[in-house]
C-alpha cells in the first residue's frame, strides 16, 4: 500500500521522468507499518501505539523537497516546464534509535531542509518519511501536535532563538504548557529543573529566574537544549548547534549531546558543515552534495576510508592543528551549482577531479562498500 | 602628548631602526566604559618581516582584533592606545596624526574585514568600491582605477567582466575574493586579515586560504591572520602569537607552537580542536570563563582556569621566558628555566 503511493507521489513535481535509483534493497523498501495504523490518515492513537521494532526510528525513502520558483507571467506562459529548487532530491536514509547521525555538506546542499522536513516544518513534495513506520506526511494536525512533543529542533544561533523578555524558567516551561503534558505547577517546575540541570546548568535553581542576556552564548545554547529535552523527545534535530560558539564552549555543547544520547537515549540528527565536528561526536555520517547523499556510513569508516571523490576532497581540506602535517589538498574549483539546474548524470561531475566521460551520462546509484557504508559513484562499481 | 609634538613627530623623516616590517612594542590599548577602563590589550609585542605571515589567535574577547585595529589606529571612539609603540617601515605610527595615518591606511597596510558579506556596500558596484581607494591614493581617473579593479578581479580569480556587479550578485566566496582584491588595491606591504574565512564553507575556506598563500608569495606580502581557529593558523602562518585576556601567553614559530606548546593555555586550546588524522577522541574544553578585563586579576590572567597553577600564579605576573630560540612563554612553570 505504501509502495503504491510512493510511485504516484514521486512523479508529481515538474512532471519529470522518474529514474529509479537502484541500490541495496534494505535501504529503500517501504516496510509495513505496525500498531493500529491502517494506511489512511495517521491518528493520535496510531502514534501512541507505534513502536520501534527494528531499531530504526526514521526511515526516509526517496524524499523530495522541491521549492517552486516564481516566474514572471510572461515567462510562465512561455516556459515548457515549471522550475523548482531541488533542495532535497530523492534522499533515502535510516536514522537508528539512539544514534547521532551527522549530515554534512556545504551550504545549500539541502542538509537543513532534511532536518526541517523530518519535523514537517517543510512539506515534502515526494517520497516518504516514516517515523516508527508511520508516514509523517499523513499525520493529521492533531497527530502532528503530539508528534512534535517527540521530535524537537535546536537552532544555530542561541542569541536569536530564545525570547529575551522571558526568564529561563518560562523559556523551558513553554513547551510543557503548550503541549499540556503537565498537570500542575509543581510537576512543571520539577521537570523544568530536571531539564535545566541535565543540560549542564547547575544548580538549576540559580538559573531559573535569570534572563537570556545574563547568560553567555554557551549557556544560552544549553537553555535551548533544555527547552528541547524538557518534553522527553525521541529525536532532536540539531541544526549547526555550535557554529556560533567559541571553541572552548563548543566542545562542552558537543559533549552534552553525546551525554544526552547516552543517558536519555535521545536520537540526534546533527546538521553541520564541519566534517571534523561530525567526526568527533557522530556514530554515522551522511555526506550531502546538491540535494543528494553521496556517501553514508560509520563515522570512522567514512573518514578513514572515504570512497566518494567529494568526501575525499572535503576531508583533505579540513585544517588540522599541525603545521608539519603535509597533506595533499584536493581543492575543488568553483562553487556548488545552483540547485535549479542540476548537472546531468552525476551531479558532482563538473567539479569532480576523478570524473570520466560516463559520469556526464549515468546517474550513479549507491554502491555497497561494506558494513553500513555506501557511496554513490559509478567509478566504484 | 601635546598637539604640536605629534605633528612635529609626523613630519620627521628620520627612519627609526626596528625589527622586521612591522614591530609592535609593549602595546597597551584600553577602552573607556562608564564603569572604568577595559584593559583589552596589555603589553603586547610582536613583529612581522617582509613576506612573513603571523597568526594572532585566541578565544573571542582576547584582544586579537583590538591589537590589529590599534596598528591601523582604527579603534572606536572610546578606545585609546595608552602606551607602547607601533613601528612600521621605519616610522612610528603611534605618533602619527589622523592625516598621517590616512596616507598609510590601504596604501601600505590594508585589512580584510570579518564577514565580507556585510563589509561591502550593498548599493554600490563592487568594482567602484575597489576603485575608490585607488583614485584616492594614486589620484588616477575612475576609468583607470576600474581597469586596475579588473586586473585585481583577475588576480583573485573572479571573472573581470563582473566588476560592475553589485555585491548581492556575487556568492559568499566571491565577495570574500572581492574583499581581498580591495585589500590589494594599492599594493600594500602588509595585509591584516581579520577572520577572513570564518563564515565560509570548508571548501571555499580552502580556496581563499590557497589564494592568500599564492598572493603572498607572488607579491611578497606580509600577512597578519587573526583567527580563533588554530587549525587555520597552523596551515597558513610561519609564526604565531597566542593571546589570552589581552596578554600574549606564548609566541614562536608555527612549529614551536603546535609541536612543542609550553603554556598550559596553548596546550589546552590546541587540544580543543579535533585532528582527524589522529585517534578519534572527544575534544576537551577549557573550564571557566575569561576574567573581567575591567579589573584584571593581578597575577597570571589564566591562573583561575589553569590546572597546573602554582602558588605564585594568582599573585605575580609571569615574566616572558625564552624556552628555546625564538619561542617565548609567559608562565611561572618556566621560572627555573632561565
Amino acid at each position: 500500500m505504501a509502495g503504491d503511493e510512493q510511485q504516484t507521489t514521486q512523479a508529481t513535481p515538474g512532471g519529470e521522468s522518474l529514474t529509479v535509483t537502484g541500490g541495496p534493497v534494505d535501504r529503500r523498501a517501504p516496510t509495513e507499518p505496525g500498531g493500529t495504523y491502517d494506511g489512511g490518515r495517521v491518528s493520535t492513537e496510531d502514534l501512541a501505539t507505534a513502536d520501534v521494532t527494528d531499531g530504526v526510528l526514521y526511515k526516509v525513502r526517496d524524499l523530495e523537497v522541491y521549492f517552486p520558483i516564481h516566474q514572471s507571467f510572461f515567462k510562465s506562459m512561455v516556459a515548457t516546464e515549471k522550475k523548482y529548487v531541488k533542495a532535497v532530491d530523492r534522499v533515502s536514509l535510516d536514522i537508528k534509535q539512539g544514534e547521532i547521525l551527522a549530515v554534512v555538506g556545504e551550504s545549500g546542499c539541502g542538509k537543513t531542509t532534511i532536518g526541517r522536513t523530518l519535523l514537517r516544518l517543510e512539506e515534502a513534495t515526494g517520497g516518504h518519511i516514516l517515523y516508527k513506520e508511520l508516514p509523517v506526511e499523513r499525520f493529521t494536525q492533531r497527530t502532528l501536535r503530539e508528534y512534535r512533543k517527540k521530535a524537537q529542533i535546536i537552532f544555530q544561533d542561541p542569541y536569536n532563538s530564545i525570547n529575551p523578555k522571558q526568564t529561563i524558567f518560562d523559556i523551558v516551561a513553554e513547551p510543557l504548557e503548550v503541549s499540556g503534558l503537565v498537570s500542575g505547577e509543581h510537576e512543571k517546575e520539577e521537570r523544568v529543573v530536571k531539564a535545566i540541570s541535565e543540560a549542564g546548568l547547575r544548580p538549576a535553581t540559580e538559573y531559573l529566574y535569570r534572563y537570556p542576556h545574563e547568560l553567555s552564548g554557551g549557556q544560552r545554547q544549553r537553555v535551548c537544549i533544555a527547552g528541547a529535552t524538557v518534553l522527553d523527545p525521541d529525536m532532536i534535530v540539531a541544526d549547526e548547534p555550535v557554529a556560533s560558539l567559541d571553541v572552548s564552549i563548543r566542545n562542552d555543547i558537543l559533549k552534552l549531546m553525546v551525554d544526552q544520547k547516552e543517558t536519555l537515549g535521545v536520537t540526534y540528527l546533527f546538521i553541520t558543515h564541519d566534517l571534523s565536528l561530525a567526526w568527533v561526536i557522530s556514530d554515522r555520517i551522511a555526506v550531502m552534495y546538491l540535494g543528494r547523499i553521496v556517501e553514508i556510513g560509520d563515522t570512522e569508516e567514512v573518514v578513514s576510508n572515504p570512497k566518494h571523490p567529494y568526501t575525499k576532497a572535503l576531508i583533505s581540506v579540513i585544517p588540522v592543528p599541525d603545521p608539519l602535517a603535509k597533506r595533499e589538498h584536493v581543492i575543488l574549483q568553483g562553487e556548488t551549482p545552483n540547485p535549479v539546474d542540476i548537472p546531468s548524470g552525476c551531479r558532482f561531475h563538473p567539479r569532480c577531479p576523478e570524473a570520466i566521460d560516463a559520469c556526464r551520462e549515468i546517474e550513479p546509484t549507491d554502491v555497497h562498500i561494506g558494513g553500513d557504508h555506501y557511496a554513490a559513484c559509478i567509478r566504484l562499481t | 602628548m601635546s598637539a604640536t609634538a605629534t605633528s612635529a613627530a609626523a613630519k620627521t623623516t628620520e627612519r627609526i631602526e626596528h625589527e622586521g616590517l612591522l614591530e609592535v612594542r609593549d602595546l597597551c590599548t584600553y577602552f573607556k566604559l562608564s564603569q572604568g577602563w577595559v584593559h583589552a590589550v596589555e603589553d603586547v609585542s610582536f613583529s612581522v618581516s617582509r613576506g612573513e605571515s603571523l597568526g594572532l589567535a585566541g578565544e573571542s574577547g582576547c584582544g586579537k582584533t583590538t591589537a590589529a585595529l590599534s596598528v591601523l589606529k582604527l579603534l572606536p571612539e572610546n578606545g585609546r592606545i595608552v602606551s607602547g609603540e607601533i613601528l612600521f617601515d621605519g616610522r612610528n605610527l603611534t605618533k602619527r596624526t589622523e592625516y598621517g595615518m590616512s596616507k598609510i591606511r590601504w596604501k601600505e597596510i590594508s585589512m580584510i574585514f570579518q564577514g565580507a558579506m556585510n563589509a561591502l556596500n550593498p548599493v554600490q558596484e563592487t568594482g567602484k568600491q575597489i576603485a575608490e581607494p585607488i583614485m584616492l591614493h594614486e589620484g588616477v581617473s575612475e576609468s583607470k582605477a576600474l581597469d586596475r579593479a579588473r586586473e585585481l578581479f583577475e588576480l583573485v580569480g573572479i571573472n573581470p567582466k563582473r566588476v560592475m556587479e553589485y555585491p548581492h550578485q556575487l556568492s559568499g566566496g566571491m565577495r570574500q575574493r572581492a574583499m581581498i582584491a580591495m585589500a590589494l588595491a594599492c599594493n600594500p606591504k602588509l595585509i591584516i586579515g581579520d577572520e577572513p574565512t570564518t563564515a565560509l564553507d570548508v571548501m571555499v575556506q580552502a580556496q581563499i586560504l590557497e589564494l592568500i598563500q599564492r598572493l603572498r608569495t607572488e607579491l611578497d606580502l606580509s600577512f597578519i591572520l587573526i583567527s580563533h581557529d588554530l587549525s587555520v593558523m597552523a596551515e597558513t602562518c610561519d609564526k604565531g602569537v597566542i593571546m589570552y585576556a589581552g596578554k600574549i601567553v606564548e609566541s614562536g614559530s608555527a612549529e614551536h607552537l603546535f609541536r612543542n606548546p609550553q603554556h598550559p593555555y596553548t596546550r589546552q586550546l590546541i587540544k580543543s580542536f579535533p585532528n582527524i588524522h589522529e585517534k578519534r577522541e572527544m575534544v576537551s574544553s577549557i573550564q571557566g570563563d575569561p576574567p573581567n578585563l575591567l579589573e584584571p586579576p593581578p597575577g597570571c590572567r589564566f591562573a583561575p582556569r589553569c590546572d597546573e597553577r602554582v602558588a605564585d600564579c594568582a599573585a605575580v605576573d609571569p615574566a616572558r621566558i625564552e624556552v628555546e630560540p625564538g619561542h617565548f612563554v609567559s608562565c611561572h612553570l618556566f621560572k627555573e628555566a632561565t
